[in-house]
């Protein structure tokens, strides 16, 4: 491929290779690495027995267990949202559409506390859905409801992203050649939309799946926060910190660590595989 | 032009497509518009003078200069790092290159509050670097450079995600040209790369500048919430709603909206001249 050899040619000509990837490197060990190994190794300092104990306590595994069923929940709404949104952008063309575009990215630049207090208040009992979803006897605030509201908030832009640009290199005449061959909507959807999109549809599921588990801001003030009902892992570690237990807030840090780490390989695996998969055709 | 015509062929019924359109704009407007327009319309639910007065608030006012401090430090560093990170992985083969790539988005996928960990663990009094830092008489937790550093981290990836791939989009050619010219290394970049990806790093820079004002998480570990003193304003405002001055929160509130808003037009302008 022509793309590959270029860079290499360039590496000769182009100027600045050391000095930008010095300064990358510097910066990288220096903001991201070496605390990301401080956790690690004030982990180790816990020793596996304490570690466990710490992990498997009841307060815990209920914490995790809240975070994982929100995430999970959140998720499985944003794969479907975000593949609706990404479809409606960049196939049809309609007024108010880059506005609508735009919009996607709000959640990613609205501080997360903003977020939080907003949602609590619109979903609480005097707000302007929670008032009628009380007539309905559906209550969201300080319950795993609101817990996964947040969630889908925070996560909204990672799925649309992740499938936007797929869809837009991919021709059109593919599908229209389907469908001048019979194939019903459905069908050229599954057979000829899907295997494009699925890695991108599922590498953006993984990484909104991260960001779920993690989110913070958003979630407590909508959870409320009660223990083994709403409490996330996030605020849990960060319970155990203002009681001083830097132990149990590590411990709870790193297996939230381990989580993220792991959704990132996978979905960098998940990119990188579509990517040779797509070079190899 | 319509895309709709291009992918139905005349005579196919347009009822899908004006569902799946109206059900874009109906699930975004509870999901996003929603929550943004509440934030305005309760802000200022009593009226301008309160909104007025909850902003001059003297708290109030020291949490948005502390935040706009972090923020004139963080971004300006990140916008340099972003362009660094982008210039050796588009335009360089290393081996390691795809490593550094997934490193860099380790902030985006794990929780401020882990962040925030990371950071007291190694800057606090228990942490590693804690006894020689007490020994140098340096406060780096609890005071204005570790809200500096954790914001960094938050932030780090925002401008890279918009800059990396355009760069590796438009390629090097002219770059090389450029070179083969005669141009110096800063030249090449002024005159030849910032007009190409001046848009992407404007973009990167609004959305960076947004996540770094609105950082909570992680600050709310590294920073002790010392009222007046190292309270930024996203801690500011979780203050004011637990202490149910619900009003006052949501004024303060509308300020951080107003980068959020920002970013929506910086976008719509940067898609429009595609």
């Amino acid at each position: 491929m022509s793309a590959a050899a270029a860079p290499i040619r360039a590496k000769r000509v182009l100027p600045g290779f050391s000095l930008s990837l010095g300064t990358t490197l510097l910066y990288v060990g220096l903001v991201i690495l070496i605390p990301v190994v401080a956790l690690v190794l004030k982990g180790a300092e816990i020793g596996p027995a304490r570690f466990w104990a710490i992990v498997t306590a009841p307060r815990t595994l209920a914490a995790l267990r809240v975070t994982l069923t929100a995430a999970a929940a959140a998720t499985v709404f944003n794969a479907f949202y975000g593949l609706l949104m990404a479809w409606v952008l960049t196939r049809y063309d309609f007024p108010g559409k880059r506005i609508l575009d735009a919009l996607m990215d709000i959640p990613f630049a609205l501080p997360t506390a903003v977020a939080g207090i907003s949602l609590t208040a619109l979903y609480s009992a005097n707000g302007w859905f929670g008032a009628p979803l009380a007539g309905a006897g559906i209550e969201l605030v300080y319950t795993l409801g609101g817990v996964i509201l947040a969630m889908t908030f925070t996560s909204i832009p990672f799925v649309v992203r992740a499938i936007q640009p797929v869809l837009e290199d991919l021709d059109p005449a593919l599908e229209q050649a389907a469908m001048t061959l019979g194939a019903r909507p459905f069908a050229i959807f599954r057979r000829v939309v899907l295997p494009a999109i699925l890695p991108a549809w599922l590498a953006g599921s993984t990484v909104a799946f991260a960001r779920s588990l993690g989110e913070f801001g958003a979630v407590v003030f909508i959870a409320g926060n009660l223990p083994f009902k709403t409490e996330i892992a996030a605020l849990l570690a960060f319970i155990r910190l203002e009681e001083y237990d830097y132990q149990g807030a590590a411990a709870i840090a790193l297996v939230l660590l381990l989580f993220a780490l792991i959704l990132l390989v996978v979905s960098n695996l998940i990119q990188f595989r579509a990517a040779r998969h797509l070079e190899a055709r | 032009m319509s895309t709709v015509a291009l992918t139905h062929a005349p005579g196919q019924s347009r009822a899908v497509p004006r569902l799946l359109i109206g059900l874009a704009f109906a699930l975004t407007a509870i999901f996003v518009v929603a929550p943004l327009a509440f934030i305005f319309w309760r802000a200022f639910a009593e009226g301008w003078a309160v909104y007025l007065k909850n902003i001059a608030d003297p708290l109030v006012l020291h949490a948005i200069w502390l935040t706009t401090l972090v923020a004139v430090i963080v971004v300006p560093v990140n916008i340099a790092f972003g362009i660094a990170v982008a210039w050796a992985i588009a335009r360089f083969r290393f081996p390691g290159r795809k490593l550094l790539m997934v490193l860099i988005e380790i902030p985006f996928s794990i929780s401020p509050i882990i962040a925030g960990i990371c950071y007291l663990l190694l800057y606090g009094r228990q942490g590693l670097l804690g006894p020689w830092l007490a020994a140098h008489d340096l406060k780096v937790m609890f005071a204005l450079p570790g809200i500096v550093l954790v914001t960094m981290f938050v932030t780090a990836p925002f401008v890279v995600r918009e800059v990396l791939p355009l760069m590796q989009a438009q390629g090097s050619e002219q770059e090389q040209a450029a070179v083969t010219l005669g141009a110096r290394g800063w030249q090449v970049f002024s005159r030849v790369t910032l007009p190409n990806i001046r848009w992407a790093l404007l973009y990167g820079a609004v959305l960076c500048t947004a996540r770094a004002v609105g950082e909570f998480g992680g600050v709310s570990v590294v920073s002790g919430s010392i009222r007046g003193q190292t309270n930024t304003l996203p801690l500011q405002i979780e203050l004011m709603f637990n202490d149910l001055n619900t009003t006052g929160a949501f004024a303060a509130a509308s300020t951080l909206t107003v980068i959020a808003l920002v970013v929506l037009v910086v976008k719509a302008a940067l898609e429009s001249r595609r």
